[in-house]
């Protein structure tokens, strides 16, 4: 997979000596921890048994500072775009450590500052970056009370600590605070071996629910996100585009923009910019340009995409494998053959690509939306020939990005452009360029041959993914003969696969499959006059998730009955990023629009240790919401390497109409290691709606998005 | 073409010598210094450039700055007096209503007006009035609550 790949050739480029003997330099006193991922044990990638991380920087990941204040702050090169890592470190932290949680910094995304971080994705802040944090905190919590055993002349094994202080546990009084102990200190620790950390009863901060420490920031406008930044004398930037992916330009005259008062055009190679001090001016400016293009002919569109990619797929390799397809076969009395489709979907955050770059001489400072500002930093080093360390990129608050911000080319057009013009510039793209540049999730399709014999068991499963990734596509039941075939790792595809650059999204690759595998479940329980949640229990070895499962249905309060009844009612079930979900979903179909109105949504999850419970809930309720957008409506038009989608107008996302009631369950489990949180409940969102509208009126909808017009072809199949 | 206008932003008397034509979103941005009122489409299409103009929400990339003179305008920033924060703030901030929050100055500020238009609207005519504007990280439950909140409706529907 490509986030690997990209790891690996990044690893080696980072001097880690230097970057803690300049942190130490300039960091002033107190007393520091400096610490990495190291226990990878519990972090195999799903079913792979690959571990997550490979080949990265292996000596530390973040730095935690005890200052002579007593303030506790962590430098960590992840970035907060929502998803509330802000707090939950920070919880994390202030448990171990015995101090409040508002006694706790966050430093984030800031490439001086912080230390080399691969970037912020894959649900892997809390179920990676958690655990060292946590050991870091409770080894900077030992350090500080062998300081005081020395200070207090008592043993450490009869001293104790409490809101940022050791004490005697005897005699209460004999006390000393943490900022005294880091009192004109500077102490350097690096930690190396794993020390215990608290067990669940003894949390006073983690596990239970508090709300974002961002909150008040953003609910008074004072939150800065990068085209909130602005230096003196800083240009914004508005960038002649083609009218396609594919289309060459021929000719461009811009005296129309040079003309204009205040105007200025700037060259920097392929990249023709305006630059104006006020956004909209440099808009109108950039309308002043004549450029002719080269387009050549749309070789496919939005409705003949599944058949080029099926022509232009790679040859297969097995990701699972068990039994005797053929025998299983043989012993089906029926067997089901489907292809599942979905479109290309954009991530649509409502903060477009945003960056300013300053330039002074062979130094930049760069503030970015970005998902990976140590990428940023490397991508604008190439680009201006700088060296890696004369870059500096600062990430503030992110406007969301659910994948889709880590490619970092508005970056390097504000870099370029900064160094080009002499003076800070902006690069703040417009809602039509963020469709036009989007990593999009890529189109897909999956194919899939499966049986069941006459008792209804499953005999065999044929599964094959064609560009969606991985993640997600091995089954999870017991099926004595199986095969899952992957065409295309990843989710980008080889030069001319996709007309356009596609990408991670929100679970990648993880949509897709479970909304196929999901699918197919329904279709084969529906054969075997079966109830959906009956046949998948059936079917389900694994405790965890029948337990899920089971929770699920008690919660919603699901009857058994064989689909469709004209209910209207979906189960789906899907494991993402270490996290266990089921789903169910209640909706009503309009037989003559073939509008689907999604009246309920229940989810319930199991995902190890939850952090922070109020975090984790807003998460499902984010991806339950989002989910829809893909499940009902999002797919991306275009023409060749023409997006016609450019505004919210044609491309439409989930609204308050949307709303259906929403409930989340979390299952205690809270002796398990936390897994990822901010994307399971996506995942069958797509499957649990299209299993439901099966109920409901009998048409099984094999595309997604399952617009009304897709709904109403389903319908007249039958 | 270049002209002042006068007009009242967040209760105090301001003036600005720009183009009146242009939008009263970059106008806030840049030559007020302003940014928490946000662009998201450039088309009115998304609602994070909302601000109130006399008491009615205004997509502000939409408003040419020359039609606010002499009208009183609001943005996030001027909601509540110094350091604290107005009900609906505090109705977001208490039902975590948002998430990577982008969206929601331009959220708060239609709940504003639509609460000032309609103190106690049902759950439906909060939907309908807060519709338009969009988030994509899911907040739209946790947002409706908020409203309800600060209206004084007690939880429960959604």
């Amino acid at each position: 997979m490509r986030e690997f790949e990209y790891w690996e050739n990044d690893a080696a480029e980072i001097d880690v000596a230097m970057d803690r003997r300049r942190f130490l330099k300039t960091a002033g006193t107190g007393i520091f921890l400096f610490f990495n991922i190291r226990d990878l044990s519990v972090l195999t990638q799903e079913g792979t048994g690959r571990p997550v991380i490979q080949g990265g920087p292996s000596d530390f990941n973040a730095y935690m500072r005890i200052g002579e204040d007593g303030r506790v702050t962590c430098y960590t090169g992840k970035i907060e775009m929502g998803q509330g890592i802000v707090t939950s470190l920070a919880q994390m932290l202030a448990d171990e450590l015995d101090v409040g949680v508002e006694s706790v910094d966050m430093v984030m995304g800031d490439t001086d500052l912080c230390p080399f971080d691969r970037g912020t994705w894959g649900s892997l802040s809390t179920r990676a970056f958690g655990p060292s944090l946590r050991t870091a905190g409770a080894e900077a919590r030992r350090v500080l009370m062998e300081m005081a055993a020395e200070r207090l002349h008592v043993p450490v094994a009869e001293l104790a600590t409490e809101a940022g202080a050791v004490f005697e546990r005897a005699k209460k009084e004999n006390r000393v605070t943490y900022a005294a102990l880091a009192q004109g200190k500077k102490i350097d620790r690096q930690l190396k071996d794993p020390v215990a950390v608290k067990k669940p009863s003894e949390f006073r901060i983690m596990a239970k629910p508090l709300t974002r420490r961002d909150a008040h920031e953003k609910v008074t406008g004072k939150a800065q996100y990068a085209g909130d930044i602005h230096p003196p004398g800083m240009l914004c930037a508005r960038i002649l585009r083609p009218p396609a992916h594919d289309a060459k330009l021929v000719s461009v005259d811009v005296a129309g923009a040079e003309a204009m008062k205040g105007v200025r055009v700037v060259r920097d190679g392929d990249l023709i910019a305006v630059l104006h001090e006020y956004p909209d001016v440099a808009q109108a400016a950039l309308g002043k340009i004549h450029a002719k293009y080269d387009t050549p002919a749309p070789a496919v569109d939005d409705r003949t995409i599944y058949d080029h990619l099926l022509k232009a797929a790679p040859a297969g390799r097995t990701v699972a494998s068990g039994g005797d397809l053929a025998g299983g076969e043989h012993a089906s009395s029926s067997v089901f053959e489907q292809k599942y489709l979905n479109a290309y979907v954009a991530h649509a955050p409502i903060e477009p690509h945003t960056a300013v770059a300053k330039v002074e001489g062979k130094k930049a400072t760069i503030w970015a939306s970005t998902q990976s500002p140590f990428g940023a930093r490397e991508e604008v080093a190439q680009a201006l020939g700088f060296r890696t360390q004369d870059v500096r990129v600062i990430t503030p608050f992110v406007g969301g990005g659910f994948g889709g911000k880590g490619r970092n080319q508005q970056v390097v057009e504000a870099a370029r452009l900064a160094r080009a013009a002499g003076v800070p510039v902006q690069v703040a793209w417009t809602r039509g360029e963020e469709f036009f540049y989007d990593s999009f999730r890529p189109a897909a399709v999956v194919k899939i041959r499966s049986g069941i014999g006459s008792g209804g068991a499953i005999t065999f499963w044929d599964y094959g993914v064609y560009f969606a990734g991985e993640r997600g596509a091995e089954q999870f039941y017991r099926i004595p003969n199986h095969r899952t075939t992957a065409y295309n790792a990843g989710w980008e595809g080889a030069a001319g696969t996709h007309p356009f650059a596609t990408g991670a999204w929100r679970a990648p690759g993880n949509n897709t499959n479970t909304f196929a595998r999901e699918s197919q479940m329904d279709i084969m329980a529906a054969k075997a006059g079966a109830d959906p949640v009956e046949f998948r229990l059936r079917h389900l070895g694994d405790e965890k998730m029948k337990r899920v499962l089971r929770t699920a249905a008690e919660k919603f309060g699901w009857k058994a009955s064989k689909a469709p009844n004209g209910r209207g009612v979906g189960v789906a079930l899907g494991i993402d990023a270490g996290t266990y979900v089921a789903s169910m979903a209640e909706v009503a179909v309009d037989r003559s629009t073939g509008n689907v109105k999604v009246h309920r949504v229940l989810a319930v999850q199991d995902m190890g240790l939850v952090v922070n419970p109020a975090g984790a809930t807003i998460q499902m309720e984010g991806c339950i919401t989002m989910g829809l957008g893909y499940a009902l409506r999002e797919g991306l038009h275009f023409r060749g390497g023409a997006i016609t989608d450019v505004n919210f107008d044609s491309y439409e996302i989930p609204r308050f109409s949307w709303l259906p009631k929403i409930e989340t369950h979390l299952i205690d489990d809270e002796d398990a290691p936390p897994q990822g949180g901010g994307e399971p409940a996506i995942v069958t969102m797509g499957a649990v709606v299209a299993n439901a509208i099966y109920d409901a009126v009998g048409a099984r909808v094999l595309e997604l998005p399952m617009t009304p017009d897709v709904v109403k072809a389903a319908l007249k199949q039958g | 073409m270049e002209s002042t206008i006068r007009f009242t932003l967040n209760g105090e008397p301001a003036s600005v010598t720009t183009d009146g034509d242009r939008p009263l979103l970059w106008v806030l941005r840049t030559n007020l210094a302003l940014t928490g009122t946000k662009y998201g489409c450039g088309e009115g299409l998304c609602g994070a450039c909302t601000v109130i103009v006399d008491g009615e929400a205004a997509r502000s990339c939409q408003t040419p700055v020359k039609e606010i003179s002499g009208k009183s305008v609001t943005t996030i920033e001027g909601l509540a007096a110094d350091g604290g924060v107005h009900p609906v703030q505090k109705a977001f901030m208490e039902h975590d209503a948002l998430q990577c929050g982008y969206c929601t100055p331009g959220m708060i500020m239609n709940a504003v007006a639509l609460l000032g238009k309609n103190p106690h609207p049902t759950t439906a005519e909060i939907i309908g009035g807060m519709d338009d504007n969009l988030c994509r990280c899911g907040a739209h439950n946790r947002i409706v609550k908020a409203v309800q909140a600060a209206a004084g409706v007690r939880e429960g529907g959604l």
